[in-house]
Order: C-alpha cells, then structure tokens, then sequence
C-alpha cells in the first residue's frame, strides 16, 4: 500500500507547480490552466484524506471544488475572448488596467 | 386714592406711538402721523401729572410678572414711582413732550417723517423705562434702549458718511460704558443676590459697618456705566459727533435727558455710593476734571452746535462734581435746570440752522437779532441762564453744587475752585457764542434769515420761561423734597458764607461776560490775534487735544492690526488651518507611499499573495517557542 | 389625545422623510418640488407644536416617549422621547424648516428636486438627533445629518464648492469615528445603548475611570468639532461661505451643543466637571477670538461665520461653567441663535441673490433702495449684539452673570469685553452695507425689496425675538425640569444654595 504522505507529495508538487506556472508564464491562457493545476492539486489532498478517514465528506468537497472550476473556466475563457477581442494580446504583463 | 397709578402707561403710550409710525407711518397722512407722535407723550405726561397729585406713599412699587426666572436669577418687571422718578419723569416727558412740537416743525419737510417720530416715541419709552426701573437689569433695558434711539437718530441721514459714521461710534463708546455697568449688575449679583434696588438697600442699611471693599469695586463698575452714557472723561468723545443727528435730537437725547442717566443712575445707587468714599471722591474728581476739560475745547469750537455739545459735557461735569460731594439733590436740581435751558439753547440754535438754511458756522453768522426777534430774546434768557446769572435758573442749582463741593471738605475746596473757573469759561463761551451770532453785522450776505414757525417758537419761549423760573422753588425746599429718596446731608454752612460763594459765582459769571464783550464786540479783530499770538493752546484746543486721534492710535489702530495679522493670518490660516493641511499632507504622504504597492500587475498581486500564504504557513507549522527556547529565548506563554 | 402622544415623535421623524420621496418620485417641473417642500415642511412644523402644547412641564424624565426592540443582538431599541433640553430645539428645528425653503424658493433655481428632497432628510436627521435616547440610534442620525450637508456643498458651492465639501467632511466625520468607537466601548463594558441606563451605570463607577475618561473625550471632540469651539472652527468659515443659504443656517451650533449638554454633560458629570477648567478657557478665547477676527473680515458670510464662533464658543462657556443659571443660559442661547441666524441667513441671502456679490466693500447706501430689507437687519443684528428686550440678551446675561458669580470672575470679564466688540463689528457691518453714500453697485443694480414671501419669513422671526426678550419665562420654566433627571440618580445630586447665588449644580460624591 502506498503510504499517505506519498499521495500528498504529490498534491503539494502539483499545487507548488500550479502556483510557479501562474507566477512565472505570461501567456493568459497557461495562467489559467495553471489554476486549474492548483485546484486539482487540491483535490487529490481531499480525496486522499477521504479514503485515509473513510469519510465522504472529502469526495462531496471535490465535487464541489470540480463545479466550481467548470463555471470558472466558463466564465474565465469568455473574459480571455473579450480580453482577446479588445487588445489582441493574452500577455499578462500588457493587461495592466487597474493600476492607478 | 386706592387704585394703582398705571405707571405702566407711561412707557407704553409711547411705545404704541412707536409701533405705529414704525410700521404704517408711511402709508399715514402727515397729519395723523404728527398726531400720533405728539400724543402719545402728552399722554405720558398726563399720566405723570396724574400720579404727581395722587397722594400715594412714596416710593410706590408697581409689579407686573416675572421677566427673568432662570435658576438663581429672578428680575421681575417692577417699576418704582418716588420723588426722585417723579423729578426725573416730569423733566422727561415735560421736555420731551415740547421738543416733539418743537420737531413737527422743524422737521416738517424732511423725508422719513414718519421715521422721526417713531425713533423719537421710541427714546421716550426706553427713557421712561429707565427712569421708573426698580431694579438695575430693567434699568439697563433702558439704559442701552437709549443708547439704540440715539443710534438710530445721530445716524438718521444715514446717507451721510458722518451721521452713520458717529451713531456707530456713539454705540460702540457706550458700550464699553456698559460693560461697566454689567460688571457692577454682576458683582451685585454675587454679592446681593438681587438686582433689586430695594433689597439691595435694605441689606445695606442692616449691615451700617460694610463700607469699602467689594462696594467700591461695584460703585466705580457703575461709574463706568455712567462715563459712557453721560459723556465724562475719558469717555465723553461720542457725544460731540452725535451733532451729526437733528437738532431737536441733540436737545432731546444729548443735552436735556438721555446723557443725563448717568447722574441719575447714580442719584439712584446712592447707597453704594456713600458707602465707599473712595468711590465718591473718584466721581467728583472725573466731574470735576470733565468740567473744566470741556469747557476749555469750548472756547475755540466754531461750530454752534459744538460749542453747546462740549458745553453739555462741561454741565454734566457739574453734576458728577455735585454727586461726587453727595449733593445728590444738587445734582438733580442742576439736571433739572440744565434740561431746561441747554434744550432751549439747542432748540434757538436749531432755530437759527433752520432760519439760515443749514448753516451753522458761528464765523458766518451776526446780527440776527434782527431778524430772529424771539430766538434772540429766549437765547438770551439762556445764555444769561447757563452764565450763572441771578435770578434765572441755573444760578441756584450751580451755586448749590459749587457751594456743597466747598463745604464737603478735604478736597472740596479745589473742587470748588475749578468748578468756579468753570463757571468762568462757560460765562465767556456761551458770550461768545451769543455775540458771534445775534450781535454786529451778518458776515455772510448771501444768506436771508427768517424767522422760525410758531411751532418752534412756542416750545422756546415756554422753556425762557422754565430757564427763568425753574430755580425759583430753592435748593432748601427742593433737597427736602427729595430727602426721601437720595437721603439728605447737613452741611456746616453760615449765610455770610453763602452769601461770599454766590458773590464770587456771579463775579466769576460777570468776568467772563466782559472778557467776552473785550474780544468780541468792543474789538471784533482782537480774538483772532489772540488765537494767532498763542497758536500753540489755540491749535491744541481747536483740535479738541487730539483726543480722539490718540484713541485711534492707542486702541482702534491696535486692535485691528492685531485681530487681521496676528489672530488671522498667523494664527487661524497660519497656525489652525498650517495644522489641519499639515495632517492632510501626512495622509497624503502615506497614500502616495502605499500606492506604489499597488501596481496593477497581478502576477505581482499573485506573488504577494503567494508569499503572504506562505509566511502563514511557516507561522503556524514552525513550533516557534522551541525554536527560540533552543536559542536561550523564554516567551511567557500563558500556562506557564 | 393619547394615542398621538405616543407616535408624535414618530410622525415628526417620518413626515420630512415622505415628503423627500414624495418630491424624489414626481417629476422636476417648475417650483412643483418647491411647493412640495414648503407643504412637508409647514406641516413638520405644525407637528412639532404639539410637543410644547402637550407638554408637562415639572415633571421629571422624557415625555412622548417610545421604546420599541429594533435589533435583537446588538440590543438596539427604537428609543425617543423629549424632555425640557430637547423639547424647544425639536420646535425650532421645525420652525426653521419653512424658513429654509422659503430662503431656497428663488436662491436655488436648477436642480430642485435633489435641493429639497435632501433637505427635508436633513430635517428627520436634525429631529432624529434630538429627539433618539438610544445612542446607535442617535449616533445614526447624526451621521445621516452630515450627508446632506456635504453634498449639497459639494453641488451648489459659490465658488469652491467641491474642495469645502471636502474641507466639512473631514473635519465633521473625522471626528465621528472615535465617537462611533467610544459608544461601542461602552456598549461593550455594559450591553446597552439606552441613553438612561447608561447614565445609572456609568455613575455607579462599573467602567474604568481611566477608559471612561478617554470615551468621554472622545464624545467631547466630536460635538466641539460640530460647535464648533475654538480652536476646531477651521471648517465652519468656509461652509457658511459655499453652503446654500438654508443649509448653512442649520448647521452650526444647535447639534453639537445640544450633544454637549445631553451626551456628554449629562452621561459623564465627573468627566465633564474635570474637562470644564480646559473648556471655559478655550471658550472664553474662542469668544474674543471670534470676535476679533469678525472685525476684520471682508466677506459677509466669513464675517457672520467668525461672530458665530464667538456666540457659540459664550454659549459653550454656560454649559461648562456647571452652573444651574448658565444651563439655562446656554439652551436659551442656543434657541436664540437659532432665530437670529436663521433672520439673518435670510437676509444676507437676499442681498447676495439681489446684488450677486458677497465683498462688503461693494456695498454701501442700501437702505435707500431696500428700507425693509434694512429695517429687518438693524433689528436682527441688535439681537445677535445683545439689546435689551430682544432675546439674545437674556442667554448672554444668564451666561456671562452665572459665570461670573458662580465660576470664575475674570474669565467673565474677559468674555464680558465681547459685548463691546460684538457692537463694533455688527453695528460696522450695518453701516458699510446700508448706510452712507450709494456705492456704484448699489447705485447701477435695479432691485426690488423684500418680496412677499420674504416678509413672511422675516417677520415672524422678528416678532419672535422681540417676545423671547420680553417674556423668557415662558421657554425657561420648561427648560427647566431636564435637570431633575439627575435629581433621583443615586450619585448625580443637584444642589442649589441658597447662600451662594451659583453654586456649581452637580455635586459629585466620591464613590470610589
């Protein structure tokens, strides 16, 4: 059986992996997976503490968690369009509006 | 007689009066206009007349509510009819009730007719007030209400820069008069807890030994009050500008009663006065001086109207030297007197401005005993009354406060001195005057005198008559009379000794007329070669000591400079509003530190967020307390 | 009769806020918002008659009170009620309404509908403050009276109207934080918001001395700020400058004195009797002060604003003297004010929409074209300096004689020497707009008197001065009972020597 600290290795190797990518890529769309890397690095730490416990509890988490990113990524792709649409670039460091 | 006087009457007929013309006078024919002014205080004057014969015990109180009753201070509104009210409410409404017919004509073809007469009904329900008052808050109801209707009247052609100049300073010096008189109401207060005159009395005569101290302080406060109102030293600049107003104003308000509230109010705290001899002496000594002081700018002034404002100046030194020796009664006779021919001086001056057209430089007048035959004769009667002539009115009430001030003692006898040089100068001003404008040849030909109306007339030739015979009834029978009210003291006097200072008055008069009749009718040319060879006294008096310069200079001047560069510009902009930019500036500071932070790029958001997780994340799983008990580090955690 | 009794207040706080909707909800045509206004307004103040109507007076406590649960957690009541102190303000404050939209009526000529629905909520604001005896719910009001205010600056300011609504809102919500936090407080230590237990609980010593004193500090720079009281005037200048006229009328002194009196006189006697030395002193100051600097303004309305300093900060100095007479003094005062600014206002707002100029140098011989405009002012003017037999010299003598004899003789002569300046620079200003010779101004502009509805502004309000120095006694005898309040209080006693004409009214027991 494979111990649990391996699983959440695992787990903490994907999130790190998701936080460097959003970090370091400037590419919207790589940023954007790299989010959704974070949160399916989350998951697997519910699921395995889900099985770990034997509690369902974790697993109705994920399902939530996987709603949640679905509408997200819904919701997300369109402002990448729009964001597209309007200046014909998905450089990050370009979409600066908000400065002051 | 059982039923009450209806004191209340006397001031409120003239109110009504006030209340109409003020607010339809002039939408009212002229007729009922004249009508209502005149009536109201003739029928004041009735109502005087009626208490005057109805044989009430004196002093009658008359209580009509509460005014005040807030806390500790309780002022009701209660009027007090006694010899002394009585003297002072006939003299008011008396006079005053001939300056109004007097006015009807004088004012005749003014605009804001109707104005004039509710201003002047006004003065007269204030004066009113102030004279019947029993206590000292409804006294200065009065008091500063005189003070409006001379405000109103010196400024009522207010189109003129002057007039509107001096009804402001005449308000404003007497304020500073009665901030005096607040500081005496409040020291009565914390030491009498009423402002009753009455109790104030009362508790005075249980406690025979109080004299000094705190009474002192109380009288000189009041004494303050006084100065303003009646024109003495070193607050007596106000009312020689007031000649801006009409003249029948200046008759009414300036000479014949308002300036005299002053004696009166202190005729009527005489028993503060006489408890604090220091007090005393202090009134006689501004009196005095006052006299003496006003009398001299007097002998140069060339307007006629100046001449005889300085001149009530120097009057009511006389009377300030006469309470000032606690000849109270004196005092009050000489008011008496003094309203009597200063009004008439005042109303044949203003007789002679109306026949001249405006004019009132004495240097442009002469000869118009010709052409003004009655205001001669009367301003005759007056001249020789205020001269100190026998047998016209004022020789007897002068000589009673000359004669008192020799007999009071101590100090007396210099007292009496410079009132008798006084007398002097007064005797050679008012001649001068006299013969300036009624004797010789008209100096200025483009001007035809005419004689005034009869309505004009007739108030001057009942108040000749006044002059003549006001003085008849004796300083004896007269101080008895009053004795109730004021309180009597007998004076070691002989008749050889009167006799010897009522001769050396007379003489002092008669001096005075012949230096008069030298300069002015035997060599008209020798008064301005005096003025030329003695140009330094002659300029000083001309330009009044500088008096009202020096003010300007020492205290107007000051305070503004002050109050615009010091309190405005340094303090408020500088210092108040300096320290409330000077905190908006730090918070600007700091936001446009903080901002830099903010910089729009997200993946610099991300990473802050990143790291922020991660320094929670090394707070909570890092056991921090081992980690620094490792490196000799206790922390005093609770439990321990 | 009763049951009006029992929602009087509610109706009073209500019906200004119906006719803000009323007026929000109809369409902006011609004076119809106007007229709205002035129907909302008269029958406010028609409501507030019935408190003074119905009013008991000797009897101790609040009258026409209401106390309903509102929130659960935290226990907020719906608690109003009115007693002697708040009883007239709440009556002027309906008085001044019709004032203000009369004043307004031909002043403000675009926007009307924003104008006056944001004014009739400032009225349920001003009403609300004095009439809630729940401190979130007072603290409510109070903030919702600033908001109005500010905007209004912000949108009819003469010149700068932007950067003095900013000026005002800092200066007046700043300090309305340490309030806010300072109520919480003693919510926290206590549970309660209830204006009279906080005043049993506070006095029975439950609350560290050392807090409460900071809370009540931090109540005291709010209401001065609001006064305000030398050396916090620094907004009120530029307000009365760019506020609209009926606006600026409101604003200063009746608030923030009331507050003074209520929630921090009232609430914390040993607090403020250990303030009070600090207080009189930078009163008296602000009252020379004021009046220095009225002397030398050029502006009328920063004129008028600098002699409000000096009458606010006298006012301010009767209540901290802790004497029963300056009480009395002080909340006369402040009705006082009241009545005269409003005339005032009024007046100064006729001139500045006749000749569009507010430079008192380019004034002079109005009189000659505007007698009734100037007959109004003179009146006015000797009330605010106080004459005899007009209504501000009541307060002032009850003021300055309670100071005198009960706190401090020469800090009573010092604020004595106001008077005399008060003459100068008001009898001044007279003088330089009304009188003398026509200024090229005055002599080119055709303007008309004061119209009808100007009149019937002016002459109540000058009636009403007349009969409030005439008969006083008539308002004192009902201001009175507010004090007995602290009579049954098991710590706050009143005494009144008999001895001494003033003794300090609240005597503090030790209760350590």
């Amino acid at each position: 059986m494979i111990p649990l600290s391996w699983y959440l290795l695992l787990s903490a190797a994907l999130f790190c992996l998701g936080v460097i990518g959003f970090l370091i890529k400037r590419n919207l769309i790589t940023v954007f997976m790299s989010i959704e890397l974070m949160l399916n690095g989350v998951n697997l730490s519910f699921v395995t503490f889900a099985h770990q416990w034997h509690l369902v509890k974790g697993q109705i988490f994920v399902f939530f968690v996987m709603v949640v990113a679905a509408a997200e990524a819904a919701v997300g792709l369109a402002i990448i369009i729009a964001v597209f649409r309007a200046r014909s670039t998905l450089a990050v460091d370009r979409i600066d509006l908000m400065k002051l | 007689m059982n039923g009450s006087l209806h004191l209340w009457l006397i001031p409120l007929l003239p109110f009504a009066g006030f209340l109409i013309n003020g607010i339809l006078g002039r939408r009212l024919p002229k007729t009922i206009v004249t009508a209502i002014a005149l009536l109201a205080p003739l029928a004041s004057f009735g109502v005087v007349l009626n208490a005057v014969f109805s044989p009430v015990d004196k002093p009658y109180v008359e209580t009509f509510g509460h005014w005040i009753n807030a806390g500790t201070l309780n002022v009701d509104f209660s009027f007090v009819f006694d010899q002394l009210s009585l003297v002072m409410l006939l003299v008011v409404t008396g006079v005053g009730f001939l300056i109004h017919i007097y006015s009807a004509g004088y004012m005749a073809h003014e605009d804001g007719y109707a104005r004039y007469f509710s201003y002047l009904n006004l003065f007269m329900f204030f004066m009113t007030v102030l004279v019947l008052a029993g206590n000292a808050l409804l006294m200065f109801v009065g008091w500063e209400g005189v003070g409006l209707a001379s405000y109103l009247l010196i400024g009522f052609w207010f189109q003129k820069t002057s007039a509107a100049d001096a009804g402001k300073k005449a308000f404003v010096v007497n304020r500073i008069g009665d901030f005096g008189f607040l500081i005496g109401m409040f020291l009565l207060l914390a030491n009498f807890g009423s402002l009753s005159f009455s109790v104030i009395a009362a508790e005075l005569a249980v406690k025979p030994a109080w004299t000094g101290g705190i009474l002192t302080a109380i009288a000189l406060c009041l004494l303050v009050g006084a100065t303003g109102k009646s024109a003495q030293l070193p607050l007596y600049v106000w009312l020689p500008d007031a000649m801006e107003g009409p003249t029948p104003v200046s008759a009414l308000i300036h000479a014949a009663t308002m300036v005299t509230a002053g004696v009166y109010m202190i005729a009527r705290t005489h028993f503060l006065f006489d408890r604090s001899p220091f007090a005393l002496t202090t009134v006689a000594i501004v009196g005095a001086a006052t006299a003496l002081f006003a009398a001299t700018i007097a002998l140069v002034q060339t307007d006629i109207k100046r001449v005889l404002a300085y001149s009530t100046v120097s009057q009511l030194g006389y009377m300030f030297l006469g309470c000032g020796v606690a000849a109270y009664s004196a005092a009050i006779f000489h008011l008496m007197t003094h309203a009597f021919f200063k009004a008439l001086l005042f109303l044949a001056a203003g007789s002679v401005i109306h026949g001249l057209g405006g004019e009132q430089d004495l240097r442009k007048m002469g000869g118009l005993r010709k052409s003004m035959p009655v205001t001669f004769w009367t301003m005759t009667v007056a001249v020789f009354a205020i001269a100190g002539f026998p047998p016209l009115a004022a020789f007897f009430s002068k000589d009673a406060i000359l004669s008192a001030a020799f007999l009071s003692g101590g100090s007396g006898k210099i007292f009496w001195f410079v009132g008798l040089f006084t007398a002097l100068l007064t005797s050679f001003y008012m001649f001068r005057l006299w013969y300036l404008a009624f004797m010789g040849d008209s100096r200025s030909h483009d001007i035809h005198a005419h004689e005034s109306p009869w309505s004009m007339l007739g108030p001057l030739v009942l108040l000749a008559l006044l002059s003549i015979g006001g003085g008849w009834i004796g300083m004896e029978r007269f101080a008895a009379y009053l004795a109730p009210a004021v309180g009597a003291r007998s004076l070691e006097s002989s008749n050889i000794l009167d006799w010897t200072l009522s001769g050396l008055a007379v003489a002092a008069a008669l001096i005075g007329l012949l230096i008069a009749d030298r300069l002015y009718r035997a060599r008209p040319e020798s008064a301005s070669q005096l003025a030329k060879s003695m140009s330094g006294p002659y300029n000083l008096l001309a330009h009044k000591y500088w008096v009202d310069e020096i003010y300007g200079v020492v205290i107007v001047k000051p305070l503004m400079l002050v109050s615009k560069f010091i309190l405005e510009w340094i303090v408020d902009i500088g210092i108040l509003s300096g320290l409330v930019w000077t905190l908006g500036g730090i918070a600007t500071l700091v936001g446009a530190i903080l901002q830099r932070w903010q910089s729009g790029n997200m993946r610099s958001y991300a990473a802050w967020l990143a790291a922020g997780a991660a320094a929670l994340l090394l707070l909570v799983l890092v056991p921090w307390s081992a980690v620094l008990a490792n490196v000799g580090i206790h922390l005093n955690m609770a439990g321990h | 009769m009763n049951e009006l009794n029992q929602s009087i207040l509610t109706l009073i706080l209500l019906v200004p806020l119906a006719g803000a909707a009323v007026i929000a909800l109809l369409p902006d045509r011609g004076k119809r918002s106007a007229w709205v206004a002035l129907l909302t307004a008269l029958f406010s103040f028609g409501l507030t008659l019935h408190l003074p109507a119905h009013f008991i007076s000797g009897q101790p406590g609040f009258q026409f009170e209401r106390n309903i649960p509102w929130v659960q957690s935290p226990a907020i009541f719906y608690h109003v009620g009115v007693d002697g102190l708040s009883l007239w303000l709440v009556v002027l404050t309906g008085l001044l309404a019709p004032v203000g939209v009369l004043a307004s009526w031909n002043a403000i000529r675009e926007r009307r509908k924003i104008f006056y629905s944001l004014f009739l909520v400032q009225q349920t604001a001003m009403f609300g403050v004095f009439v809630s005896l729940d401190l979130m719910v007072y603290y409510g009001f109070w903030e919702l009276s600033l908001v109005p205010m500010a905007i209004l600056i912000a949108m009819y300011g003469r010149k700068n109207g932007p950067r003095t609504a900013a000026k005002f809102f800092l200066f007046t919500f700043i300090p309305s934080a340490p309030l806010l936090v300072a109520i919480l407080y003693l919510y926290a230590r206590t549970g309660t918001f209830d204006f009279a237990q906080l005043q049993y609980t506070i006095a029975a010593g439950i609350i560290p001395a050392g807090a409460l004193y900071w809370t009540a500090l931090a109540f005291l720079f709010a209401f001065a700020v609001k006064v305000p009281v030398f050396p916090l005037h620094g907004w009120l200048a530029d307000t009365f400058s760019e506020a609209p006229v009926a606006m600026a009328m409101v604003v200063a002194g009746k608030l923030g004195l009331y507050s003074m009196l209520r929630f921090h006189v009232q609430l914390f006697p040993v607090q403020s009797h250990a303030i009070a030395p600090l207080m009189i002193v930078l009163t008296v100051i602000g009252t020379l002060y004021g009046a220095c600097l009225a002397l030398v303004q050029r502006d009328y309305w920063r004129l008028i604003a600098f002699a409000t300093v000096g009458h606010f900060s006298l006012t301010t100095l009767g209540i901290y003297g802790l004497t029963m007479t300056g009480r009395y003094g002080a909340i006369y005062q402040t009705l006082n004010q009241g009545v005269i600014e409003g005339a005032l206002f009024v007046l100064l707002g006729v001139l500045e929409t006749r000749y569009a100029s507010s430079q008192i140098a380019s004034y002079g011989g109005v009189a000659a074209k505007l007698p009734r405009t100037a007959t109004f002012f003179v009146i006015t003017a000797l009330a605010m300096i106080g004459l005899p037999m007009l209504n501000g010299f009541i307060g002032e003598f009850l003021i300055l004689s309670s100071t005198f004899t009960g706190v401090s003789q020469g800090w009573a002569v010092a604020a004595t020497v106001s008077v005399i300046l008060g003459a100068s620079y008001m009898l001044w200003l007279v003088q330089r707009l009304f009188y003398g010779p026509e200024s090229p101004m005055a002599a080119t502009q055709p303007v008309l008197d004061l119209r009808f509805h100007e009149i019937a502004v002016l002459a109540p309000l000058a009636v009403l001065m007349l009969i409030m120095g005439v008969a006083p006694d008539y308002w004192l005898k009902t201001i009175g009972p507010g004090t007995s309040l602290l009579n049954s209080s098991p710590v706050v006693r009143m005494i009144d020597g008999p001895q001494k004409p003033d003794t300090h009214f609240i005597a503090v027991e030790a209760h350590q």
